[in-house]
């Protein structure tokens, strides 16, 4: 079996007597989608951050490429190629879409400490980020100020300035969310493709998009794993049914 | 061209046609009171890199002015004493050269901005505010109880330092070097603004989150941009001593933390040429509204309450919206 790309072993995480995280092992295989969902409240969010290196978990460890990333902080994570996608897009707002893109970009290279010479006129830097924007299909909105994008811009931006890190696997907190059906399937689209490049912790409301692309699904409920498995294995696992969907089961 | 580069061309028109009037009118006043605000700009123009750039209200950039200014009282005070600065373990003398008292001043203000900013970078919102105030207001206090130069009473530095080629006390000479000085300066920051450093800044001060999610640290960002405004706002410091040819604690006082940054708010916050119209500005009212009442400042007030609830973007952002702005 290939190593796994992301892993956490045994993450325990309380706030007080509510116990976010229980105990949570999970593995992200290259060249997959791994789905995580569970009701609202399981800890979704809370596995995330420990993820991403926003807050640190009470005891377990997080790998990233062989490596206990678990004492680092998001900044780290992200050099080390781990590129994630908020829930509430997080961009600059008064910048062009361009620019998000190539911030992108500069941190990817680590070239942000650089004083002269106008980063909007570097023709590789560019280049680069116009592709990518060209990927997401934003790129006739290269000049356009972030602000005035619509939502589902802004969510296909936040996709976008992750690629530009040229990550080694992405962690997606909602991708879809607020998106119409139109913006959901298309964004399904993209990020099926996606996963031959780096492989995606998804974490998703949108079951139709769940089960269309993940490989494996995880699902959460009071912080705890209880059940991983393909796409059929969650659908028919009773304690699941249980748990996540109340009497109506997975549809 | 930008309607923002042509307000600018217009604001540079006039900073080069006022002196040349007052040179036809023989009113040499007028051109003391052009260097007044070209060197009160330059201090305004620092604070803009941390305020406007970078999102840091500092309320304590006058620390920088004064640490600037007593760069220039000590070596000038000592030279024009012939005692030494310092006599072991290096022989260390007083200076009356201007570039000397201004490398001095630009690497001790920089160097004090690095221990403040390493310090306050690490609190946010109001507290960044506070922390700021609190290390102004320190070096006020140490300077009023410091004798050896002056405590309470300042300094006074007889002639104007010189600077090579130029004869310092002429008015026109003098102005003409502090222009020199601000648009050396202004030409810097705009392209430090357009550079990679400048965007990451722009984009931390927007949203941390973000800039952290692409593996940059915008605390790193935001103290260089406050060493980098502590400097220029300290060599203005000094231009400002040898324009009064007198350094006092008034220097470090909050007070002027706060008029530098009425400066940049009048003006227009995170515009290049937004403190030198906010000085300007300033200046004028002084001087003009000075002249008619001595509560001049009540009708600043007025201005300045007019600024930030109808004019967010000080008078360049009235004159030329930001939406109009190309990247």
């Amino acid at each position: 079996m290939t190593e796994p790309v992301l892993f956490t072993r045994n993450l325990c995480k309380r706030f007080g007597a509510l116990e976010a995280s229980s105990d949570v092992s999970l593995d992200l295989r290259p060249g997959e989608i791994h789905a995580l969902i569970g009701p609202n409240g399981a800890g979704k969010s809370t596995l995330i951050k420990q993820l991403a290196g926003n807050i640190s978990p009470d005891s377990g460890s997080v790998w990233f490429h062989g490596q206990d990333v678990t004492g680092l902080d998001t900044i780290a994570r992200a050099r080390l190629g781990l590129a994630r996608t908020f829930q509430i897009s997080a961009l600059a707002m008064q910048h062009t879409v361009l620019q998000n893109v190539i911030l992108g970009a500069l941190g990817q290279r680590q070239a942000a400490l650089r004083f002269f010479g106008n980063i909007m006129k570097n023709k590789a830097l560019r280049a680069e980020s116009e592709q990518v924007l060209d990927r997401v299909g934003l790129l006739e909105h290269a000049s356009t100020l972030t602000g005035e994008l619509s939502h589902g811009q802004r969510r296909l931006l936040e996709v976008a300035v992750a690629l530009s890190l040229r990550p080694k696997a992405f962690l997606m907190d909602e991708p879809m969310a607020g998106l119409g059906a139109d913006g959901s399937a298309r964004m399904t689209g993209f990020l099926d493709g996606l996963r031959r490049e780096a492989p995606i912790l998804l974490v998703e409301h949108d079951m139709d998009a769940v089960f269309t692309l993940a490989d494996r699904i995880s699902v959460l409920v009071y912080g705890q794993i209880i059940a991983t498995g393909t796409v059929s294995e969650i659908r028919e696992n009773p304690e699941v049914q249980r748990a996540y969907l109340g009497d109506g089961g997975l549809e | 061209m930008s309607r923002e580069s042509l307000i600018n061309l217009l604001i540079l028109l006039a900073m080069l046609v006022v002196p040349a009037w007052a040179v036809w009118a023989d009113e040499p006043f007028i051109l003391t009171l052009a260097t007044k605000v070209a060197i009160l700009a330059l201090a305004g123009v620092g604070l803009n890199v941390a305020l406007g750039l970078g999102g840091l209200v500092s309320f304590g950039h006058a620390a920088f002015f004064g640490i600037g200014g007593y760069a220039m009282g000590i070596l000038a005070s000592h030279a024009q004493s012939y005692t030494a600065l310092m006599e072991w373990p290096v022989l260390i003398e007083g200076t009356k050269s201007m570039p000397v008292i201004w490398l001095v001043a630009v690497v001790a203000s920089g160097f004090a901005a690095l221990l403040i900013g390493a310090l306050s970078l690490r609190t946010s919102g109001v507290y960044f505010i506070m922390i700021t105030l609190a290390f102004g207001q320190m070096l006020y206090y140490f300077a009023i109880s410091w004798p050896a130069y002056g405590g309470e009473d300042g300094l006074s530095i007889y002639v104007r330092n010189g600077f090579p080629g130029l004869h310092t006390l002429d008015p026109l000479q003098f102005l003409a070097l502090s222009y020199g000085v601000l648009f050396a300066v202004l030409f810097l920051v705009s392209r430090v603004e357009n550079s990679a450093f400048g965007l990451a800044l722009d984009a931390a001060r927007q949203n941390s989150d973000r800039v952290q999610a692409v593996g940059i640290a915008p605390y790193r960002l935001r103290l260089i941009a406050f060493v980098l405004s502590g400097m220029i706002t300290g060599l203005a410091g000094a231009l400002y001593a040898d324009l009064n040819r007198f350094v006092s604690p008034t220097m470090f006082s909050w007070h002027l933390s706060g008029e530098i940054m009425v400066f940049v708010i009048l003006g227009g916050v995170a515009r290049l040429f937004g403190p030198v119209a906010g000085a300007a500005l300033f200046i004028g009212m002084e001087h003009f509204l000075g002249g008619i009442s001595e509560f001049w400042q009540v009708f600043l007030g007025l201005v300045l309450l007019s600024v930030v609830l109808f004019a967010r973007g000080g008078l360049i952002g009235v004159l030329a919206p930001k939406g109009a702005r190309h990247d």
